[in-house]
């Protein structure tokens, strides 16, 4: 369904992505893991075309996203959910969820739905995105890309700073997308919150997509994680935050 | 005249002078606000305005159809020119705050001097559209002033209105917010850039055909403008809309009741004074949010 192949992309002459690969099927939930600075946040980015592909081929379907402009690969049905979440903090939520609707020409009925995952955020609609707290602020980000009713989601980092039952929240949602077939990527730094809702572990280092192996084989045999992830990372620690 | 009506009248000069200035100043905020562009040439767009206006009333002949015809066709022309500017320059520019500074003050000499090649150096008048006084107790005054008063405060309402309540508007407001993040939600960023800067072209164009038949339309007439914008929309805070408009008022009223009673200079003088204490106190202006 989502395919990245042989893709490179630079920021000037530094190159951040060297020929990546990997295949998502709907209702899979692939979580990409690697160092600060390996890439994967640059991925989500090209895929959105944000940052241009120097070569290599991005497909969702039948369409080619790297021929099209930035702004075209959203209404071929990808939801982003970006690092920071990077909500319009000065508009309202609802003014938010509809900038999300409108990238696809989605209604009510929609936005009813995505509603009902998120009701925290019926009482909100009216408020400034700027003065939710952390949690609604990521449902509301969360939200904003499931109002395009995408076939694949990418969530960067969607946990990150938030209380315990806010992660839940955003995990159940995961869930919930993956039984109704979409197709998501997660970036996480949590990797016990990432084991619980993954499909995939594909490993990134310095912009290559390594090996990619099923969550039981990682509780198992936490080597892998160390080296991929970090020194900092032992098994006892898994699920403690790192910053 | 005894200092009450007099009052009055320097009042009343002043109120319409800011609505103008308002027109003006809101264009030149909302280019900043949206696209982070300075354009050092937005004053030509209020001459181009004023030019063209006189060029239709000229080939109308009938000053009333004339000026109805400027009104409309002048602001279309010059947001024409101003996205032929966007498609041709800025976008090749990339946007870069710099390069566009530096390619809007050519554009200022490129197209007066345009205009001084094809118009000529003179100032000509248009006949106003309407002819009547409003004769109060202690003086006449131009109804046509009034006129030019109501419809920039229609215009000043109908962008507002678009702003805050239309979808476009929404599209502008999230591109102003953060561009990146817009794109991912499917909003064509240069459409909405380019759309953006022929309306602030189109709002100062509108603000040049209301004035000419006040002033006279010449070559050189659109530095005023820029001038008291810049010093409106650096007190009302770069990118304000709310800021811009309030601003203008400040501005603009207080340079009528100071011109009248003392100089144009000296309104001139604390009017730049105010700027200097603006960018002292509080550099984002006195409406401006904290620069993102």
């Amino acid at each position: 369904m989502l395919r990245v192949e042989g893709l490179n992309c630079f920021y000037g002459n530094v190159q951040v992505l060297r020929d990546f690969a990997l295949e998502l099927k709907g209702g899979e939930v692939l979580c990409l893991l690697g160092r600060n600075g390996a890439g994967k946040t640059t991925l989500l980015k090209a895929i959105m075309g944000l940052v241009r592909a120097r070569s290599g081929r991005l497909t969702l379907d039948d369409a080619e996203l790297s021929a099209l402009p930035a702004h075209a690969v959203p209404r071929q049905g990808i939801g982003y959910c970006p690092q920071g979440r990077r909500l319009f903090s000065e508009l309202t939520v609802e003014e938010n969820l509809q900038i999300g609707l409108m990238a696809r020409d989605r209604g009510a009925a929609t936005l009813e739905r995505v509603l009902i995952l998120f009701p925290v955020l019926r009482e909100r609609m009216r408020q400034r995105a700027g003065t939710l707290s952390g949690g609604e602020q990521q449902m509301l980000a969360t939200a904003r890309a499931l109002c395009l009713e995408p076939k694949a989601l990418l969530l960067d980092e969607p946990t990150e700073g938030l209380m315990p039952s806010a992660i839940t929240t955003i995990l159940n949602t995961v869930r919930r997308l993956k039984a109704e077939g979409v197709a998501t990527i997660l970036v996480e730094q949590r990797v016990e919150a990432a084991l619980t809702v993954a499909d995939r572990i594909l490993f990134i280092e310095n912009g290559r997509s390594c090996e990619s192996v099923a969550p039981d084989v990682l509780r198992d045999d936490p080597r892998l994680l160390h080296h991929y992830v970090g020194v900092g990372v032992k098994r006892e620690r898994l699920g403690v935050q790192r910053s | 005249m005894s200092l009450g009506p007099h009052l009055l009248l320097a009042l009343m000069e002043g109120t319409v002078a800011a609505f103008v200035l308002a027109l003006t100043a809101l264009g030149l905020t909302l280019v900043f606000g949206v696209m982070r562009i300075v354009n050092v040439a937005h004053g030509e767009f209020f001459m181009l305005g004023a030019v063209f206006a006189w060029a239709f009333a000229h080939l109308v002949g009938n000053p009333a159809l004339g000026f109805l015809v400027a009104v409309i066709a002048s602001p279309i022309v010059v947001g024409g020119a101003a996205l032929v500017i966007d498609r041709a320059i800025l976008r090749r520019f990339n946007y870069q705050p710099e390069a566009t500074i530096v390619a809007t003050i050519g554009l200022l000499y490129i197209i007066q001097q345009l205009v001084l090649i094809f118009y000529g150096p003179d100032a000509r008048s248009v006949e106003a559209p309407i002819n009547f006084r409003v004769q109060l107790p202690w003086f006449g005054y131009s109804g046509y002033k009034l006129v030019v008063a109501g419809i920039a405060a229609l215009l000043l309402l109908a962008t507002w209105y678009g702003i805050a309540k239309t979808k476009l508007g929404l599209v502008m407001r999230a591109t102003q917010f953060d561009s990146e993040t817009a794109q991912a939600f499917g909003i064509p960023v240069d459409r909405v850039y380019a759309a953006v800067f022929a309306l602030g072209a189109m709002l100062a164009a509108i603000a040049g055909v209301l004035i000419v038949p006040i002033k006279q339309a010449y070559y050189l007439m659109g530095l005023d403008p820029l001038l008291l914008s810049f010093i409106v929309v650096i007190i009302g805070g770069l990118g304000s809309l709310r800021g811009a408009i309030i601003a203008a008022f400040v501005i603009g009223i207080s340079d009528g009741v100071i011109s009248v009673f003392f100089s144009p200079n000296l309104s001139k003088i604390l009017a730049t004074l105010l700027v200097a204490l603006v960018l002292i106190f509080r550099p984002e202006g006195l409406f401006g949010g904290k620069a993102r």
